[in-house]
């Protein structure tokens, strides 16, 4: 069943080619049988997938399934899943076992989706490689020296070793899109708001929003469909109505204004990287498009202004850790003090940490108007910029990140080196409007996606895009198990 | 702007977390290195421009003041670390 679609797998299951339960046990042994190679999987929901895929069969049989039901799809390890451990890849909630279920993920299992397993990430979804995992790396099934991105690393390796169809992320600076583009795959950010946070556990909340991983754009836009909609339990969700993400997914590109920012194509971008997106763009600009030089004069300010307002709200968010009503707490406390601190010290990792501190420190008097009140006021500039360029095009496109994926361990001493990797992700969690990759091509044999912006609730125009181009390419078709050294450049796109 | 280790250490009692000795001293650099790329927003002029907090401007939505859910402490205290009697334990605070 490797690398199949969820288009596919709904049409198998449909016909009776094979059940929910076999397919949720092929799975799941696949996964014992091979993900020690990647370490794409923090947990497996063995027992719950198949009460879940009967249950699938059972409407199967009934007729009264959705598109969705009895596919086997995998969650990043920071949506709380009800009676399974959620760990956020941190030692603090190794053992934490949630009382409620994510609002993202009741509708997937109302859908009926069988949940298969958790994904490794970076510890609290801080980073850009998924080296910041108690549970250590995960390897990019690509290239097995290589980082598959972060934070959502191990649903983009569990997606790219084809193990399942489909997995959840979530995206506070680029942790869907830079992972599904270093791993080949269709990954969305929505707007801010489109989908619910009640049930993930915080990183930075104004920043934060979930969004699926999955090899098609078409798949992607089933996924949203079942994930996003208002949600009474999270008060920063929009009360906007939520469209059919598919309907526009064959409408053709004749007369789309794209445009190309200059800031995305500065020095710092890796020279073959830049091939690939002209390519692409190129392609795109066959389809019926006209490309627009642009400017987002402000990007460059993104980098400084995120890492100041995403770990203040982090150093907020994580200060729930206390040891006390959950989660890890520290041996033979002496006193509450030694309790809190011992706990958290011993519960977080260093980059959490020092986040938190960061965070902390931009806070406290004497500080809190010369960074996160400033930080604020850039990200006001950060949006103006888009929305002046929204008003000349309809989309901007431009690289995911500057290099395709890196070697591992390679940016690990250098937490300042590893933020500027997200030059190009950043800026759109800034603004709140959508943003994707798609894939576009390959530098030396390691994937590079295709970067694509739009304004705030058009999530079903990108996917029109990506699915347009994913017509007349077939990039996002190649996987790393069928094909270990992929045609370089030479696909029908380029 | 550089950090000391004097600043590490009253940070950390801030974020209620234990450093050791020889962590302070690579935070103080890792933190120091991270603040000198933030000092770059110093550089631009924001007179005028109002903070964002959120990228829609939208403020907190309310609800009615009114029951929504059934009481759920025995499935929130069930995943407590130490608790007694429905309550959850913490060392002495008071002698």
């Amino acid at each position: 069943m490797t690398n199949k679609t969820l288009v596919q797998i709904a049409k198998d299951l449909a016909a009776g080619e094979y059940s929910s339960r076999e397919i949720t046990q092929d799975t799941i042994a696949d996964i014992k049988a091979r993900d020690s190679i990647y370490n794409s999987f923090i947990s497996v929901s063995e027992d719950l997938a198949l009460a879940q895929a009967n249950a699938a069969d059972a409407r199967l049989a009934a007729g009264t399934h959705d598109i969705l039901t009895g596919i086997p799809f995998a969650h990043k390890d920071l949506f709380c899943t009800q009676g399974h451990t959620t760990t956020a890849a941190s030692k603090m909630l190794a053992n934490f076992v949630p009382p409620y279920e994510s609002t993202v993920g009741q509708r997937l299992l109302s859908a009926g989706a069988v949940c298969v397993g958790k994904t490794n990430m970076d510890e609290f979804a801080m980073g850009s490689s998924n080296e910041s995992s108690f549970f250590g790396a995960v390897k990019n099934p690509w290239d097995l020296n290589a980082v598959p991105g972060g934070s959502s690393g191990g649903s983009a390796a569990a997606v790219a070793a084809g193990f399942v169809p489909a997995a959840t992320g979530t995206d506070t600076g680029g942790s869907i899109r830079q992972p599904a583009s270093f791993c080949n795959l269709t990954g969305i950010k929505p707007t801010y708001g489109r989908v619910s946070r009640f049930g993930i556990i915080a990183y930075a909340s104004s920043l934060d929003q979930a969004g699926p991983m999955c090899q098609t754009a078409e798949d992607a836009a089933i996924m949203l469909n079942a994930m996003a909609g208002f949600d009474e339990q999270d008060s920063t969700s929009v009360q906007q109505e939520t469209p059919d993400f598919t309907a526009e997914l064959n409408l053709p590109l004749q007369g789309l204004k794209v445009g190309l920012p200059k800031e995305f194509f500065g020095p710092g971008l890796n020279p073959q990287v830049a091939e690939c997106i002209m390519a692409a763009v190129k392609e795109i600009e066959g389809l019926g498009a006209q490309i627009i030089d642009i400017s987002l004069p402000n990007l460059e300010l993104s980098i400084p202004a995120y890492y100041v307002i995403a770990p203040s709200e982090a150093s907020s968010n994580l200060s729930r850790f206390d040891g006390v009503r959950y989660g890890y707490r520290c041996d033979q406390p002496e006193d509450l003090m030694d309790l809190y601190c011992r706990t958290r010290a011993e519960g977080f990792g260093t980059e959490v940490k020092r986040r938190i501190m960061v965070g902390t420190y931009a806070l406290s008097e004497g500080y809190y108007d010369a960074y996160y009140v400033k930080a604020q006021r850039i990200r006001r500039l950060i949006k103006d910029d888009f929305a002046r360029a929204l008003s000349q095009v309809d989309v901007i496109m431009g690289p995911v990140a500057p290099t395709p994926a890196f070697d591992l361990g390679s940016n690990t001493k250098d937490p300042v080196a590893m933020y500027l990797e997200d030059i190009y992700t950043l800026s759109a969690n800034m603004a709140g409007i959508p943003a994707m990759s798609t894939p576009a091509g390959f530098v030396n044999g390691r994937p590079v996606g295709l970067h694509i912006m739009g304004n705030y609730f058009a999530e079903a125009k990108l996917l029109n895009i990506a699915h347009q181009y994913q017509q007349v390419t077939d990039w996002h078709l190649q996987t790393p198990t069928s094909n270990s050294l992929p045609v370089s450049n030479q696909g029908k796109g380029a | 702007m550089a950090l000391e280790n004097a600043d590490i250490e009253k940070i950390a009692v801030l974020a209620r977390l234990q450093v050791t000795h020889s962590e302070t001293n690579d935070y103080a650099n890792s933190i120091s290195s991270i603040l000198s790329l933030m000092d770059q927003m110093q550089l631009v002029d924001t007179d005028g421009v109002e903070p964002l907090s959120n990228p829609h401007d939208a403020t907190q939505r309310l609800r009615k003041d009114e029951v929504t859910c059934d009481n759920q402490r025995e499935a929130f205290i069930a995943i407590a670390p130490a608790s007694a009697d429905g309550l959850y334990l913490v060392p002495k605070v008071l002698d």
